[in-house]
């Protein structure tokens, strides 16, 4: 009923890009159900695999600091998780190897994570960790290996298009699963190098195909939430891990204030918020109140109904071009400004040097400095930047 | 795949059990199955086995029999000489280069609040006995302080440490899991009271290994049960398995005799001045330091160790580069920092560790592959770019 190979092969046999490469993959193992079918796909596509887990982040690190439990139940680099990686890549007969990136992981993605939320900006650090580890790093610990490219689990398709010559990031067949949103930061010599075997399959169908391989993780539950916050709780992981590194976290406490510039309230620092937050502010209001805007020079956090918490403009920096080499003039595009946004309709132009406007034709919610906004056209991702 | 040649490197990690070890053990698997403690004559067999193994540890390490307290392994030893000994109040001096086995023993007596001293080393990766002398207090109970350093190879002045703890009349453990069968082993010159030796190390299997326990030394066990190990030890022994350690003491004591360690530091040093020769930025941690026969530490610079390891190994060459921490990645290894080496050194370097079976074949195929090896990583790695401060 599945056919594995005819995805995969249409999109990297066939073309000048795919000529230059060996026949060695690295797949990118994390011990969970997406990543471990993916090695198993590729192994019955007759390619040399060598598994790859990268050890981002120790879980227990910041057990004990600042309200953290004793025993941090965490799924991120947990050692379950790479014993389940370890079987899998038992099971199929791959080499495997953990790979120590830690520091890199603290340096490029926990400590800009801590720093954005300090500032009063909502960082996404799934898009940092792919930008800086699962692509940039992985590609280099592959090539040491002698894989010239890399395979992951994720949800996205990746197709060379001769036309174009552009490799082409565009959605998966399964839209639920679409992640294309935290992958607008590949460069096209990454794509050329970078294998999404599940692009064209539903994660039903991917359970099966692991079910079929006899992997004992068939039926292991998805991850959801930030790898390396257990439990979500992003202030007390922040306030433990400044405590670990013995920092305090600077005073930004301030007020809150309405559109109208009223003082309604005080806040104990502009980190405990985010663009579009409705619980916690403590203030009371007979209508549902939302963080509009949280300004890191006052401190001063201004709250509104939620009408007023909408914009007409996102504005992005740090751009990134996938299925165009540069924009020129205007561009109809929908635009995705968080995971679990719905792309909206808007015009797209550049603003400045590695700056793009977006004007919705809608105005949007929650406009969050430090998403990412990311351009789609169709199902393909046209780029994307941070959110300014 | 075509079947690769496989060159195994890492007998500082395990060594492989020798063919005559297993024929030893084969009957106390199979048909010798009796308890050492019972009573009839399946049982008897099986203690009378265990006592002639005893004997062969102890005529391996100059002590008596009933010194020889057998063990699941060099952890266990290390922990049931410092956790046996130390009381509340109590004051230990240990090292920073120790296997984390007494490190981390260590650590956690100092969680419990008994003061731990742990000594520095300088760039030779010695403990200085100076310094060891400094560090004495009016409670200090046990000085632990290892024979030969599992990273480096590079051998301490364990002698010298074990008059000064002669001296001051506190008891000296040291763990000699790396120097046994490598170089001898003799207690009586060494002065310890505890002395913690592994199986696997000297080809025997894992999971067996010794304590030696000095006469009149006072040691509470870590498990209860039976009065087996003169109570020192609960849990039916593991018959086969010492009945291995015994035999590879056997063999051990002989190799030493017969002088087969020199070819074996023979080997290393070759190996050891082609790899010099052959890779440009290359050096040894700890140069010039006395060594166990088998041990090279080598920096490679500019490049991760760790995607060394990898890159041999997916070569047919396993080596080993820092500590693994639980999840087998490697960390920066703390030898090596304790050392004060920088932490791209310490990154950049590599144990190659040589069991007696190598040969000068291993070592010339392993000199095809390294240098390759190596320059193909310099031309991808990153660390040039210094994305790695």
């Amino acid at each position: 009923m599945l056919e594995p190979s005819a995805s995969l092969l249409a999109c990297h046999t066939g073309n000048k890009v795919n000529s230059g490469f060996n026949n060695t993959i690295a797949v990118a193992m994390s011990g969970g159900v997406d990543s471990s079918t993916v090695a198993a796909m590729l192994k019955d596509e007759g390619y040399n695999l060598v598994g790859l887990t990268l050890q981002l982040w120790n879980q227990r690190r910041l057990a004990g600091h600042h309200g953290m439990p004793e025993h941090v139940q965490g799924r991120c680099c947990s050692i379950d998780d790479v014993y389940d990686a370890r079987r899998v890549a038992e099971t199929l007969g791959i080499p495997y190897y953990v790979v120590n990136e830690q520091e890199r992981f603290e340096r490029d993605v926990v400590r800009p994570f801590v720093s954005e939320y300090l500032a009063g900006r909502t960082p996404i650090p799934c898009s940092l960790c792919n930008n800086h580890l699962k692509f940039d790093q992985l590609l280099v610990r592959a090539r040491q290996i002698g894989a010239d490219r890399i395979a992951t689990g994720h949800y996205a398709r990746n197709d060379y298009d001769p036309v174009r010559d552009r490799w082409i990031l565009s959605r998966p067949a399964d839209t639920s699963k679409d992640q294309t949103y935290f992958l607008f930061g590949l460069t096209q010599e990454q794509l050329s190098r970078t294998l999404f075997p599940l692009g064209n399959y539903c994660k039903p169908e991917v359970r099966d195909i692991a079910a079929q391989h006899g992997l004992a993780l068939a039926a292991k539950p998805d991850s959801q939430e930030i790898c390396f916050i257990p439990g979500g709780d992003y202030k007390q992981f922040i306030d433990a891990y400044l405590e670990e590194q013995g920092e305090t976290i600077p005073d930004t406490a301030g007020e809150l204030v309405s559109t109208s510039g009223e003082i309604v309230g005080h806040h104990a620092g502009i980190h405990n918020f985010t663009i579009g937050q409705r619980k916690g502010l403590g203030v009371s209001s007979p209508n549902p109140l939302y963080v509009l805007q949280i300004d890191h020079d006052s401190h001063r956090v201004t709250v509104g109904s939620g009408g007023e918490a909408t914009s007409k403009t996102v504005r992005t920096r740090d751009l990134n071009w996938i299925s165009i080499p540069e924009l020129t003039g205007k561009m109809r595009v929908r635009v995705k400004i968080r995971h679990r946004h719905e792309p909206a309709w808007a015009t797209l132009r550049m603003s400045g040097s590695d700056k793009a406007e977006a004007i919705f034709d809608e105005p949007q919610r929650a406009v969050t400095p430090g998403q990412a906004a990311v351009f789609y056209e169709g199902d393909e991702v046209v780029g994307g930047g941070w959110i300014v | 795949m075509t079947v690769m040649r496989r060159i195994y490197m890492d007998a500082n990690a395990t060594t492989p059990l020798l063919p005559e070890v297993l024929e030893a053990m084969r009957p106390w698997l199979l048909e010798n199955f009796g308890n050492a403690s019972s009573i009839h004559q399946p049982g008897q067999q099986a203690r009378a086995a265990v006592e002639r193994a005893r004997t062969s540890v102890a005529r391996l390490l100059n002590c008596r029999e009933s010194e020889v307290v057998f063990t699941s392994g060099g952890t266990e030893s290390d922990n049931l000489a410092i956790f046996g000994l130390i009381q509340s109040g109590d004051h230990v001096i240990t090292s920073s280069i120790e296997h984390h086995a007494v490190l981390h023993a260590a650590e956690r007596l100092r969680d419990r609040g008994i003061e731990v001293t742990f000594l520095p080393v300088s760039s030779d990766c010695r403990v200085d006995p100076d310094e060891v002398r400094r560090a004495l207090r009016s409670n200090t109970k046990l000085i632990s302080v290892m024979m030969a350093n599992n990273e480096t190879g590079i051998i301490q002045p364990i002698e010298e440490i074990g008059k000064i703890a002669q001296e001051a009349d506190i008891w000296f453990h040291t763990d000699a899991v790396q120097a046994v069968s490598k170089i001898p082993v003799d207690i009586q010159a060494i002065g310890c009271d505890l002395l913690s030796l592994s199986g696997h190390k000297i080809h025997a299997p894992q999971g067996t290994g010794v304590l030696y326990v000095r006469r009149g030394t006072k040691l509470e066990p870590l498990f209860f049960g039976g009065t087996h190990e003169r109570q020192r030890r609960a849990g039916t022994e593991n018959v086969a398995g010492i009945v291995g350690l015994g035999k590879a003491a056997e063999i051990a004591a002989q190799s030493l005799a017969e002088g087969k360690v020199v070819q074996l530091a023979a080997l290393r040093d070759r190996f050891e001045a082609e790899v010099l020769a052959c890779v440009e930025g290359t050096g040894v941690n700890g140069a010039g330091q006395p060594r166990v026969p088998n041990t090279t530490n080598l920096y490679f610079n500019n490049l991760e160790g760790e995607a060394l390891v990898i890159a041999l190994d997916l070569k047919g060459i396993a080596v080993s580069g820092g500590s693994a921490c639980a999840s087998g990645a490697a960390e920066p290894s703390h030898v090596l920092t304790a050392m004060g080496l920088p932490p791209e050194r310490a990154r950049a370097s590599l144990r190659f560790s040589l069991t007696k079976l190598n040969t000068q074949q291993d070592i010339d195929d392993a000199l095809q592959i390294i240098p390759q090896a190596v320059s193909r990583l310099r031309e991808l790695a990153p660390v040039n770019a210094g994305t790695l401060g």
